[in-house]
């Protein structure tokens, strides 16, 4: 199966030079970021939204709807988000290492769409070489006058700044992101009243788009709105970036409509588990996402509405592959850890619960689990994230806490023998 | 108390021009933090309290968010940060026992500095290598595809070599395997400390 290559295509086809502005230009960078500015705030929402294009960051929220609601109140800002964190995503990282002035065109014509004069790229802080290369790529940008004062020529000014962030999941939450960029604690806002886009940054009309959504508009302006829809799936337009990781043979980033089957995904494009290994399950959508297994969801259409029906999500397009050979308590033990090493601590669910549900793992694993241990585990899960819903029904401020559920969820739905078997062993039976 | 460290002329003008870039002074407060990490090697209560005053904020506030993000280091760490990712995808492929092989040969265990203060060694939550598993970061340079025997060679090298410039593709080529994507360009730029290198902090490496 062959890839269907727009963000990641100049890359492809240009491996030694495709960062650099020469290359950019040459292969029809920045025609389109021209273009945006005599078309205008009208247009441009228009076309994205008829687009079909979805957010690429994990909430799959359409895109042109986003640009839509922002608050008349000027000035407003953008925000890129480049807090790429999610347990198993590493796809902006590439798409910032190998093609960082599509993002600056991205840029350009997100501000342009938005009337925003002041935008800013929040990078993780692991990220400096990916950070390097775009910093590098704006200050090419600044040098030939598509960004400062007067852009292409234009009376138009944008600013961009590159800003580094210094560890914290947490910080790809929005909200969480824009406290972090104004110099406070990366903890997540409430909302309302702080959806981003009437009350964002320093309280004013903010779009935050990633790093993926924002590569794509390039392409949307070039192929127009019906050229793109064409590319993917009728309800879910464009391509998509898998991240594929895990127990594969070639795990790797993949630029793909939507629609293939999680079998053609795993056996075909990312060739296959290794010899004489089966696959026991995947997370389809990064590490906050209810598990598939192969009984179940093998031959599902990858669609936002038939994983989320299925009840996962795609989210960042992280997919993370498991053999027969993975003890699944110790996998959501390991998830579970993450999430409460990340958790802010605002909301006493997440904060509290999730350190519990990473110690009755962890004694289950080594052997010290006891008999009632499923049942509390359910139950400190259920305080976490209600029901334990899918989408969940939230109770705190943001989705970290019922993400770190969801691992909880899969395995004592798929997996009970194999944590029972831990707790009447006494030990992990798959060692 | 102890006399506050002074930050450089050229440290300080790279602040002033930090703040410049934020329509809000408080918004440099992170990078401040990596230039008040740059100039001591760690985040010093001295280095808080002129980055502080720089802002116009408390020394409290500056804390408060300092302590909030893993990567300001508060205590003293070596020369080289060794960072081991320990999360799903690289534990599926064996970073505890990666992680195992680092800790035995740097003879610390996560968390700690050797006495030279040289190397610490950490073991850290996904940064973004999933495809390349199991990964490491040396100051923030990510190396992929480290087998066990390879992250020992990493440890013996940085103690042998002693490298001014962290440099990824270096890593990559003398420790690294596979990749999560094809790297293709090389980069000359690097780490000189325990902190990310980025231009605008003025910590890339390797410039003439």
């Amino acid at each position: 199966m062959n890839e269907t290559r727009l963000v990641t295509r100049r890359m492809a086809d240009h491996p030694a030079d495709s960062h650099t502005i020469e290359r950019y230009e040459a292969t029809g960078g920045y025609s389109q970021a021209r273009r945006s500015l005599q078309m205008g705030r009208e247009r441009l929402v228009e076309l994205v939204k008829e687009s079909g294009l979805l957010g690429r960051g994990g909430a799959a929220f359409p895109a042109g709807m986003k640009w839509s609601f922002l608050a008349p109140a000027r000035p407003a800002y953008l925000v890129v988000n480049a807090d790429e964190s999610e347990p198993g995503t590493y796809k902006d990282r590439q798409l910032l290492e190998r093609d960082p002035h599509q993002l600056v065109e991205g840029i350009i014509i997100a501000a342009v769409a938005n009337e925003v004069h002041h935008a800013f790229v929040y990078v993780r802080g692991e990220y400096a070489r990916p950070a390097r290369r775009l910093q590098r790529a704006v200050e090419e940008a600044y040098g030939r006058g598509y960004l400062g004062k007067d852009i292409f020529g234009s009376d138009y000014d944008l600013e961009v700044v590159v800003h580094l962030g210094a560890g914290a999941y947490i910080c790809g939450e929005e909200t969480a992101l824009l406290n972090s960029l104004e110099g406070h604690r990366g903890e997540p806002r409430l909302k309302p009243p702080y959806f981003p886009a009437a009350t964002g940054l320093y309280g004013k009309p903010t779009i935050v788009n990633n790093v993926e959504t924002i590569s794509n508009l390039p392409h949307i302006l070039e192929l127009g709105a019906d050229g793109f829809r064409k590319l993917g799936h009728p309800e879910d337009t464009g391509t998509f970036l898998f991240s594929v990781s895990g127990h594969v043979r070639k795990p790797g980033n993949y630029e793909l409509p939507h629609g293939i089957t999680w079998r053609e995904l795993i056996f075909e494009v990312a060739g296959g588990l290794r010899e004489g290994r089966t696959l026991k399950c995947w997370i389809p959508g990064g590490a906050s996402a209810p598990w598939f297994v192969p009984a179940d969801h093998l031959d599902l259409e990858i669609t936002k509405d038939a994983t989320g029906r299925a009840g996962s999500m795609l989210g960042s397009g992280a997919v993370v592959v498991m053999d027969d050979t993975t003890c699944v308590v110790r996998a959501a033990q390991r998830i579970v850890r993450f999430f409460a090493h990340e958790s802010c601590g605002q909301c006493t669910p997440c904060r509290e619960g999730t350190s519990w549900l990473e110690m009755i793992l962890g004694r289950i694993e080594e052997g010290a689990g006891r008999e009632v241990d499923v049942d509390v585990l359910l139950d400190v899960a259920d305080n976490i994230s209600v029901g334990l819903a899918w989408p969940p029904r939230m109770t705190t401020i943001c989705p970290l806490g019922p993400s770190a559920v969801s691992p909880v969820s899969s395995i004592t739905r798929y997996f009970k023998d194999e944590i029972m078997a831990h707790i009447h062993q006494a030990g992990c039976p798959l060692r | 108390m102890t006399a506050p460290h002074r930050w450089s002329e050229e440290t300080l003008a790279r602040a002033r021009d930090l703040i410049a870039r934020y329509p809000e002074r408080r918004s440099a407060l992170m990078p401040l933090l990596y230039l008040a990490m740059a100039e001591e090697g760690h985040l010093t209560e001295a280095g808080m309290e002129t980055v502080a005053e720089l802002l116009g904020i408390t020394p409290a506030q500056v804390l408060s968010v300092a302590s909030f993000y893993t990567m300001y280091k508060r205590e003293p760490v070596g020369r080289y940060l060794i960072s081991c990712c320990t999360s799903i995808s690289c534990h599926l492929l064996g970073s505890d026992e990666l992680l195992a092989a680092i800790e035995d040969e740097a003879g610390v265990p996560a968390g700690e500095t050797d006495p030279d203060r040289l190397i610490t060694v950490e073991s850290v939550e996904c940064i973004g290598a999933c495809g390349g598993a199991p990964a490491v970061q040396v100051n923030y340079e990510t190396v992929e595809g480290v087998d066990p025997e390879a992250g020992r060679e990493l440890v013996r090298w940085l103690r042998k070599a002693r490298p001014e410039v962290i440099v990824a593709d270096e890593l990559q080529t003398l420790f690294g395997g596979r990749t999560g994507f094809d790297w293709a360009i090389p980069d000359d730029e690097g780490a000189v400390g325990p902190y990310p290198a980025f231009g605008p902090l003025g910590t890339a490496g390797r410039e003439s």
